[in-house]
């Protein structure tokens, strides 16, 4: 009976509820999303791979072939946002939306030429040249 | 009589989580409650071993689905104890912030869910819309609703700026009017009273003796907190337990209501100290050794005390992470409530302790 005055406000209010899909709430800036890795500027250091909790991301090096390839497992991802903060030349970045549901589990490969040179460690990276003249690839393979 | 024994668990409406109690009755009164647990054991603790000290963060963040935040922080400062740091004050304010709006909307949920084991849906849908608003501003403010990933060894990730401070504490206006709305049916509703008051009673003695902790404990009389240890900034706020005595599910349920409350005023102190700060100011400092020696941490986490006894060895692996939640410290006592009850009862005094099974197996 006390819970009474709410439910007669509750029929005379709006919905507390949006009509979803119709009205969709834009996402907060803050919000920690899809994984993106721009990968001309990325110098293959291996940074994220060591530092994820989750261990999604897989870095290999190809120095013969002068080039590198960057992996993510995008269903072992927890969006943590571990490496986007860890990376050095700030390739990583987090959209505020996330991933579109997937029905098979699948693996991102991203490949592009090692840069020319090792970026120095007092450089700021944001200056690092762009990684060589290959088109970035994307790729999914499903995972073994 | 004949005896029956009725499995309760683990898969049943009223649990959140798997739980098997085995409940012992003649006629429709419960003579004795056999808990068995290990259905969701993840073998966290052990992953200390294949992940360093920084990536365990992110996993112990993932024992609880609700207390993330404070799972985190009781491993960091545990952490920051081991290495000699302190963090911040700015860090530790905003510690303070995230766990308490934590604790809210923990006891915003589990007052939803108790509503719910008596069959009040009204009341458990006006909880949980209120508690949105709590979980909009854990999004907007670190970047996800539960897991929030805030907590970093040495301080925090993100900070606070005017505009978010002052609309926290809007919010808070609102989600305040909206739980105080609620206190005439949480409290004092005859229907609410009739399956809580008297119900499930823990004495004083028993709730000691049997190392019940946080609301489960204090509902029975005991001022026993670990906010009082004055960790994060605890130390420069106003803070007194909040005490229930009758001991039964009502003033277990009054233990949270008013702790929700207070949640709130703690997290308004704190942001008013942030704001006496002024804005930006250092947030993390740097740890330069490795890990090495013995440490045990508390918090308070929503359901009670979480222990956390950290080992390590001067490699960035540490040996061993021990974690002690609530829940477990609370079963003995729910066992001992249990008994003499009718059946009908059994799901709302099961519910009264707040079970958080994923953390107790972790």
């Amino acid at each position: 009976m006390k819970l009474l005055p709410t439910v007669l406000a509750n029929l005379f209010s709006r919905p507390a509820t949006r009509d979803y899909p119709s009205y969709v709430r834009e996402p907060f800036a803050r919000t920690r999303g899809e994984l993106v890795n721009d990968i001309s500027r990325c110098i293959f250091c291996g940074t994220c791979a060591r530092k994820c909790p989750s261990q999604c991301l897989a870095v290999v090096k190809d120095s013969a072939r002068a080039e590198g390839s960057w992996s993510l497992e995008f269903f072992a991802c927890v969006g943590c946002g571990v490496c986007v903060e860890a990376c050095p030349v700030h390739a990583l970045s987090q959209k505020t939306t996330h991933r579109p549901v997937a029905v098979a589990r699948a693996v991102i490969t991203l490949r592009a030429a090692l840069p020319a040179r090792p970026a120095k460690k007092d450089k700021p990276a944001d200056n690092a040249e762009p990684a060589g003249k290959d088109e970035p690839t994307e790729k999914d393979e499903p995972a073994g | 009589m004949a005896r029956t024994v009725i499995p309760f668990g683990p898969q049943h409406p009223v649990l959140p989580e798997p739980i098997h109690l085995s409940l012992v009755l003649e006629d429709e009164r419960v003579v004795e409650a056999l808990p068995t647990l290990g259905y969701v054991h993840r073998g966290l603790e052990l992953l200390a071993a294949k992940r360093d000290c920084t990536q365990m963060i992110q996993i112990v963040e993932r024992v609880c689905g609700i207390c993330s935040m404070l799972h985190a922080m009781c491993y960091c400062q545990g952490l920051e104890q081991m290495l000699g740091l302190e963090a911040p004050r700015r860090a530790r304010l905003l510690r303070v912030v995230w766990s308490e709006l934590h604790r809210l909307h923990s006891h915003l949920l589990w007052l939803g869910l108790f509503a719910d084991s008596m069959g009040f849906e009204a009341l458990f849908m006006q909880l949980w819309k209120i508690r949105e608003r709590v979980m909009d501003v854990n999004e907007a403010t670190t970047g996800n609703r539960v897991i929030v990933s805030v907590n970093v060894i040495g301080g925090v990730r993100a900070d606070l700026d005017q505009g978010q401070i002052n609309w926290i504490r809007e919010t808070l206006v609102d989600v305040e009017a909206g739980i105080k709305n609620l206190q005439a049916t949480i409290m004092h509703d005859p229907t609410v009273g009739r399956r809580t008051r008297g119900i499930g009673v823990l004495g004083r003695e028993a709730a000691y003796e049997l190392g019940a902790a946080g609301p489960t404990l204090r509902g029975s009389g005991w001022a026993q907190d670990m906010r009082q240890l004055k960790y994060a900034a605890f130390d420069e706020l106003d803070f007194e337990p909040v005490v229930e005595t009758a001991g039964d599910c009502w003033a277990r349920g009054s233990v949270r209501f008013r702790e929700s409350l207070q949640s709130m005023d703690l997290v308004r102190q704190a942001l008013g100290k942030l704001e006496g700060q002024g804005v930006g100011g250092e947030l993390t400092v740097k740890a330069k050794a490795k890990p090495e020696g013995e440490v045990l941490t508390r918090v308070e986490q929503p359901r009670g005390e979480c222990l956390y006894y950290l080992k390590g060895n001067g490699t960035l692996f540490l040996e061993r992470v021990r974690i002690r939640t609530p829940t477990f410290a609370n079963i003995p006592a729910l066992t001992a409530m249990l008994p003499g009850l009718d059946f009908a009862d059994v799901p709302v005094v099961v519910l009264s302790i707040d079970p958080c099974i994923s953390c107790t197996e972790r």
